[in-house]
C-alpha cells in the first residue's frame, strides 16, 4: 500500500501554489500545536512535580525556569500558545461559515500573526514588571 | 480487499462514521480551554510572586486545584485528538500503529504524572 502510494502522483501543492497568510496560519497552527501537546504539557507536568517535590525540587525548576535558556522555552511556549489560541478563535468563525471572502481570509489570518507577537509580549511584560 | 486503487477500495464504503465525532470533540475540549486556560493565566498572573510557599498555598485551595485538574484532562483529550490529524496524514502503514500506541502512551503518560502530582500538591500543601 505504502509503495502503490509512492508510485501515485500527488499534488504539488506546497510547492506550486502562491504562498498568502492563511496557508502560513494553517501550518503554524498545526506546528505549536504539536508544540504545545509535546513540550508544553510536559513543562506544565514538570512544573506540577516540582511542586509536588517540595522546596528544592520547586527551586531547582525555577532555576531551570529563569535561566536564559528556560526562557527561551518558556517564551517560545507562550507564543506559540497565543498563536494556537487566535488561530483557533479563527477557525471557530469559519466554522461558522463565516470569513471566508478573500481579502476577509487574508487580513484575519494576518491578524493572527500579529496578534500573537502582541499577546506574548503582553504576558512577559506583565512577569517582568512583577519581577522588578 | 482487492488489490486496485485506494480510491477503488473504499468507494461505496460511506464514510468511516467517526469524522464529525473528532471535528465535535476537538471544538468542544477548544471551547473548554478558552475558560480553564484563561482561568489558569489569570489566576498566575495575580499571584503576588511564584515563591514556593506563594505556589504550594495557592494549589491547596479546591477552586485552583479542581480547575487544573480538569484543564489537564481536557488539555489530554485535545492534544490526543490533535496530535492523530498530522499522524493520520503524513504516518501509514505499521508506522501508523507504533506512532498512534506511542501517542496514547504519551497522553496517558503525561496526563498521569501531571494528575498525580497536582492531587499530591493539593493534598500535601507544600509539606513535601
Amino acid at each position: 500500500m505504502a509503495r502503490a502510494r509512492e508510485r501515485r502522483p500527488v499534488a504539488p501543492h506546497l510547492t506550486i501554489w502562491k504562498w498568502g497568510p492563511h496557508m502560513a496560519v494553517s501550518i503554524i497552527n498545526r506546528v505549536t500545536g504539536g508544540a504545545l501537546a509535546t513540550v508544553g504539557i510536559a513543562v506544565l507536568a514538570w512544573w506540577l512535580i516540582s511542586i509536588a517535590g517540595g522546596q528544592e525540587r520547586y527551586a531547582a525548576f525555577a532555576g531551570h525556569a529563569g535561566a536564559w535558556y528556560g526562557q527561551v522555552v518558556l517564551i517560545g511556549l507562550s507564543w506559540a500558545y497565543a498563536f494556537h489560541f487566535l488561530a483557533g478563535l479563527r477557525h471557530f468563525v469559519m466554522d461558522a461559515g463565516a470569513g471566508f471572502e478573500l481579502n476577509t481570509n487574508k487580513t484575519w489570518a494576518w491578524a493572527v500573526i500579529a496578534g500573537s507577537f502582541v499577546l506574548t509580549a503582553l504576558v512577559w511584560l506583565v512577569l517582568y514588571w512583577k519581577a522588578i | 480487499m482487492g488489490a486496485g486503487t485506494q480510491l477503488g477500495r473504499v468507494r461505496g464504503l460511506g464514510s468511516a462514521k467517526s469524522g464529525s465525532h473528532h471535528w465535535w470533540q476537538l471544538r468542544v475540549t477548544s471551547a473548554a480551554s478558552l475558560i480553564l486556560d484563561f482561568w489558569l493565566i489569570f489566576s498566575l498572573l495575580r499571584l503576588p510572586d511564584y515563591s514556593f510557599a506563594t505556589i504550594s498555598g495557592w494549589i491547596t485551595s479546591p477552586l485552583v486545584a479542581v480547575p487544573l485538574a480538569l484543564l489537564i484532562l481536557n488539555w489530554c483529550w485535545h492534544l490526543r485528538l490533535g496530535l492523530l490529524e498530522p499522524i493520520e496524514d503524513y504516518v501509514h502503514g505499521g508506522n501508523r500503529i507504533l506512532t498512534l500506541g506511542l501517542l496514547y502512551l504519551w497522553t496517558f503518560g503525561v496526563g498521569g504524572l501531571a494528575l498525580f502530582a497536582l492531587l499530591k500538591a493539593a493534598f500535601m500543601g507544600g509539606a513535601g
